[in-house]
């Protein structure tokens, strides 16, 4: 981008909004925006503490668990949905409803079946990723060309063959992708699960500091989870990039 | 070779040594009718088309050769044995190439022997070998994106060479090919066939690549796919391919062709 003919880097308008932040921070306009000198301060000396890596703990790990369900049964529902339409009739309407119902509203009941812990929290993030990741899958299986199954077939390879050979390779580009926004969901899940149950981890760091209006450890917070997400997020789109490279042009 | 050589000289009184036998096949889906009662024999060594107009079911009768396609009715039998699926005698060569795109030329070659679970160093040696076969030397490791769609045919070609299959079934392979490109795969395929000695029977809608091509032409009538004609071209193949193109012989072969076809066409 270029601004009265000078060349603006790409993180310009990140600065430009720091700034900004700063500023009304500092002018102690509204106490729930402390200046961001004084968040990335707090932030700093949060992650240093006790509570807060154990938090950072707990939560990693009902997100990766739940994530590691939600990939597997993802994949595989989408690869039969893709492949075998009395399972596409069977599940589609109920992966439809899903995909777009606001989940939160679940969380309580979930609470009931699985209690107060842990459990809960990894089926939370499991449910918010789930769904996106059979449909984009189930989308990626529907566009292998007919020609390269045959191919398949017509070389004699084994129905695993065939699978893990031909057709999850060339569903690749859109399994990532699914997996891509699947990680999004699956913050808000673990975030949003923590909230509600309101015991463990990152959500219970939430609700302390916005209850005692501590901003700056709030904001901090924030900001760690969002650069986490992105930083997840943009590591699967930089594999998805290479992937394309390869199994885009088809 | 010369076993079946001798086995064909005893029993002089058969017709032909036929590799592929085609029985009142019959194929409908639904209620159309794509293919009706078709009987067949393709000769072994000879290279047989399956010429007709669009939608006379060439394509579906060639992969149900293939086993690729379950006949309605009828049998498909290869050196006798009743066809039931795909078989490692037949290779096919597919109209869209069905090249793998995260894999290179090499892998691309190979992977026919690869699904039959062979050693990579002697798979890979098989696949340089028609991999320079089809003239793609010096490519083994480009991606078929990075190739035109003259070369990454000759790499669905070389796939097919490269598992050692009697039969190769070509299903309209220079149909995604432009024009100078395919004038020269075609010399070059005459050029294998002569070399690998094989049976090859090759699906098109191009009456010229037909006669050019072929010992045999099944001529198909349109749906339902019936046979309507068989010719065998009186060709000199020991020409060059600039003087066969040329040949009154060529020539009339095609204006027969044409006048036979003419009527499906409006």
């Amino acid at each position: 981008m270029t601004l009265f003919g000078y060349r603006v880097p790409m993180m310009a308008s990140l600065i430009v909004w720091c700034i900004l932040w700063e500023l009304v921070g500092q002018s102690g306009a509204m106490f729930l925006v402390p200046p961001l000198s004084s968040v990335l301060a707090a932030a700093v000396t949060m992650v240093q503490t006790q509570t807060w890596q154990a938090a950072a703990l707990i939560t990693l790990h009902s997100f990766v668990v739940g994530m590691a369900f939600a990939i597997v049964v993802g994949v595989t529902l989408g690869v039969l949905m893709g492949r075998f339409k009395a399972v596409d009739d069977l599940f589609g309407i109920w992966v439809n409803i899903f995909v777009s119902a606001p989940l939160s509203a679940l969380v309580p009941v979930l609470m009931i079946l699985f209690g107060m812990g842990e459990t809960t929290v990894v089926v939370t993030v499991f449910l918010f990723a789930v769904w996106i990741i059979v449909l984009d899958t189930r989308a990626g299986i529907r566009h292998v060309p007919n020609s390269l199954i045959e191919m398949g077939r017509s070389y004699g390879a084994s129905t695993f063959a065939l699978y893990s050979k031909i057709v999850l390779l060339a569903a690749l580009p859109e399994i990532l992708a699914g997996i891509r926004l699947g990680l999004v969901r699956g913050v808000k899940g673990v975030v949003i699960g923590q909230l509600l149950v309101s015991i463990i981890g990152y959500g219970e760091l939430f609700e302390l500091y916005s209850r005692s209006f501590d901003m700056e450890n709030f904001w901090a917070l924030t900001i760690i989870l969002f650069a986490a997400a992105m930083l997840m997020s943009a590591a699967i789109e930089h594999i998805e990039k290479k992937v394309d490279y390869y199994a885009g042009v088809r | 070779m010369t076993m079946s050589d001798a086995v064909f000289n005893i029993e002089k009184d058969v017709p032909a040594d036929a590799v592929v036998e085609v029985r009142g096949i019959c194929k409908k889906y639904g209620e159309v009718e794509a293919l009706r009662n078709i009987d067949l024999d393709f000769p072994r060594g000879k290279l047989t088309t399956l010429l007709g107009p669009s939608g006379c079911g060439k394509t579906t009768l060639l992969k149900i050769i293939a086993g690729l396609i379950e006949p309605s009715a009828g049998e498909v039998r290869v050196n006798g044995r009743p066809v039931t699926g795909p078989g490692p005698e037949r290779a096919f060569v597919f109209q869209d190439f069905a090249l793998m795109p995260w894999a290179t030329v090499m892998r691309n070659v190979a992977f026919g022997l690869e699904l039959k679970g062979m050693g990579k160093a002697e798979r890979q040696s098989i696949a340089a070998k028609y991999i320079a076969e089809v003239g793609l030397s010096g490519f083994e490791d480009k991606y078929p994106h990075e190739l035109s769609g003259g070369m990454r045919q000759r790499v669905g070609l070389a796939r097919a060479f490269a598992v050692n299959a009697e039969v190769l079934l070509l299903d309209e392979p220079f149909s995604a090919v432009d024009e100078q490109n395919r004038r020269k795969f075609q010399e070059d395929l005459l050029r294998l066939v002569e070399k690998e000695r094989k049976t090859f029977i090759f699906v098109t809608h191009s009456i010229e690549e037909a006669v050019y091509v072929s010992d045999r032409i099944v001529l198909l009538s349109r749906r339902p796919g019936r046979v309507s004609q068989i010719i065998e071209p009186k060709i000199d193949r020991t020409a060059s391919p600039d003087a066969i193109r040329r040949d009154q012989g060529y020539l009339d072969t095609v204006e027969e062709i044409w006048q036979g076809l003419k009527h499906y066409v409006d």
